[in-house]
């Protein structure tokens, strides 16, 4: 499993820098938060995506109090096909497939979003201090990050999993571990560079301490690419986690997942092909629509690089 | 050159020890490896016990930490301890693997950057065309697709061809099982269909994957350098448009695009963990799911030591390619 360090696709700059205040009246001041929710709002992908994303997040968390069965619930018969009674069929052991796909997805989902946020919040910390500090600190933190490239995620994952215990938030803390580098590194980058600007020597002059210049300079200029690369991150997670579950190293029955229910059911994907395009589809809708809102976060934080989707 | 070989190689050794040792103290306090022999009839505490100091768990994990590393150096890489394993010994038990993923990889990864490089240079080239968009939502759509599923789709959809070739009187030509430990025998054409039929399936699979993150790469970095100033010059001079894109332009778009390769070639040579359980191939990675499973200590150890040098290795590759495509970069 490549581990493919993608974040320098965010520098393709398409050459011609493209102005957006001819659609703004000019007469009323906007903020720089009004701005971007303005730009967000009019890319259409991602207003589809993130329409998509509700829905998913409905159906994870509203669907179980409208559907009549339980994911628990093995009374109805094995392998029934598509019918109005289970819209998806049931598996093997008589569960309902539309109510495990809920149970599954919102375990995704709240793996994905813990994933993302305890990378986000870790990352953020380190990279900014590594890169406003710089010496010891920096030098540590980008050893420990070199180290932690050199030992495969899956292998640690697993063995973590396998000693410890396959319940959904053990599987979300190892994901995190290793999620936060990604993110550590851009924000590294970012205040090496913010930190020579004058607004900080500024700060640092007035007496301002490392904390707050670290938490109310330096982050809120650097809010575009984590945002951004938090949304990314929670794709990613997703996919990762689906992928663990499916080898048997991530998340462990009776806790289930969206990975968990395909693996319990790609062997039917000749005789009954509903049991495995049903999990398949919403994965893919949720990695996918994450994704696009993260692209779409990318252009309305950086209207220059609008027309390159790389 | 030399010498910056010769550095990176020398700074990557404590590295190595320490992710080691981190490796050795996470697999020790994961588990213990005779937890299952307490369920087995006619164990005793002390059948335990006297396994216990044959393996030397009674020893503290630093001494333990030693004691491998030294035998490893030596080349004794201990022998598998899990049940119905009957003591394999590591090193061949890793190289074996080793090999059969290295088969499968080094083709499909090659076959991959090519189709990926070419596709995201034509798609640079005529940006905004129908190919574009084509090629870019392809990508996009693999990036963001779980590789299982590819896997499983390749696989069922192969199985489904294999079903049409016997309707039709024809052999199965397809297999998805993995290569067999002989090798393949019989006639040159015979040779020629089993090996076709062996690889054809994982391959398509790993490749998909793999063509996703490169030709999007590609792409990327050759509308950067289309862009910029000395591409510019050079069509001011009237020179041909092909010679623009192949002299001027690719040759420098590759630089990243090779990197990347680099990279991921380490990375996929510890195992292609999904192709191969999907596929049933015996390699890196399915070595890895089965030690993890079993919890065979010694395996894990081995088998992370080998990946880690792996990275460790083409990482150094990936500089020393980024020094030669680019000779600003100065290594030293």
């Amino acid at each position: 499993m490549a581990n493919i360090n993608l974040a320098s696709e965010g520098g393709v700059v398409n050459s011609a820098p493209q102005s957006d205040s001819h659609e703004f009246d000019a007469t009323k001041t906007r903020t720089q938060g009004q701005l971007v929710l303005g730009r967000f709002l009019r890319h259409r992908l991602a207003m589809v995506s993130l329409g998509v994303f509700i829905v998913l997040v409905l159906f994870a968390f509203l669907g179980p109090f409208i559907w009549t069965y339980d994911f628990e619930d093995v009374s109805s018969k094995s392998y029934q096909p598509m019918s109005g009674a289970h819209p998806l069929g049931t598996t093997q052991v008589g569960k309902d497939m539309l109510a495990l796909l809920m149970r599954g997805t919102a375990y995704s989902l709240q793996i994905a979003l813990i994933v993302a946020a305890l990378a986000t919040a870790i990352g953020v910390i380190f990279g900014a201090l590594a890169g406003y500090l710089r010496g010891f600190v920096d030098t540590a933190l980008m050893r420990l990050v070199d180290l932690l490239l050199i030992i495969p995620q899956i292998a640690v994952a697993a063995i973590v999993v396998k000693g410890f215990s396959g319940s959904w938030y053990v599987v979300a803390l190892v994901l995190a571990s290793f999620a936060w580098m990604q993110i550590a590194r851009i924000t590294r980058g970012e205040t090496l560079s913010l930190a020579q600007r004058e607004f900080i020597e500024a700060a640092r002059a007035c007496g301002a301490s490392t904390p707050r210049i670290i938490f109310k300079h330096l982050v809120p200029n650097m809010i575009g690419s984590i945002t951004v690369n938090a949304t990314l991150a929670i794709a990613s997670a997703v996919l990762t986690e689906a992928a663990l579950s499916f080898l048997g190293l991530g998340v462990q029955p009776p806790d289930t997942s969206l990975g968990v229910i395909v693996l319990e059911n790609y062997g039917q994907f000749l005789n009954r092909p509903w049991l495995f395009w049903g999990p398949f589809i919403v994965l893919v809708s949720l990695s996918l629509a994450v994704n696009f809102i993260g692209d779409g976060l990318r252009d309305a934080f950086d209207p220059r690089q609008t027309k390159v989707r790389a | 050159m030399i010498r910056y070989i010769i550095r990176r190689l020398l700074i990557s050794i404590p590295i190595l020890l320490i992710g080691s040792f981190a490796c050795y103290v996470l697999v020790a306090t994961a588990g213990n490896p005779l937890a299952e022999m307490r369920f087995r009839p006619n164990v005793t505490e002390a059948d335990i016990k006297a396994a216990e100091i044959s393996l030397g768990l009674d020893k503290p994990v630093v001494v333990r930490y030693w004691n491998w590393l030294t035998d490893f150096m030596s080349g004794d890489w201990g022998q598998s301890i899990a049940l119905g394993q009957a003591k394999t010994a590591v090193f061949p038990a890793v190289t074996d693997a080793l090999w059969t993923t290295g088969r499968l990889v080094i083709g499909a990864e090659l076959l991959a950057l090519t189709l990926g490089v070419s596709v995201g240079v034509l798609a640079a080239v005529r940006q905004y065309s129908i190919f574009d968009y084509l090629a870019t939502s392809t990508a996009f759509l693999m990036f963001s697709m779980p590789i299982f599923c590819v896997a499983v789709i390749v696989k069922n959809y192969g199985i489904q061809f294999n079903n049409v070739l016997e309707s039709m009187g024809l052999e199965r030509w397809l297999t998805t099982a993995g290569p067999r430990p002989g090798g393949f025998s019989g006639s040159f054409g015979d040779v020629i269909f089993k090996y076709t039929g062996t690889f054809l399936l994982p391959t398509i699979a790993l490749m998909l994957i793999s063509f996703a993150a490169y030709s999007r790469f590609e792409r990327a970095s050759m509308l950067e350098i289309l862009h910029s100033d000395f591409v510019r010059t050079a069509r001011a001079k009237g020179i041909s448009q092909s010679r623009v894109i192949f002299r001027h332009a690719f040759r420098n778009a590759l630089i990243p695009v090779a990197t990347l390769f680099s990279l991921n070639f380490g990375a996929v040579l510890s195992g292609a963990i999904i192709t191969e359980t999907v596929f049933g191939w015996a390699g890196m990675g399915t070595l890895l799911v089965s030690s993890v499973r079993q919890f065979d200590p010694p395996m894990l150890m081995g088998w992370l030591a080998v990946t880690a040098t792996l990275i460790v290795l083409f990482n150094l590759v990936a500089d020393i390619v980024y020094g030669i495509l680019d000779p600003r970069i100065r290594l030293g």
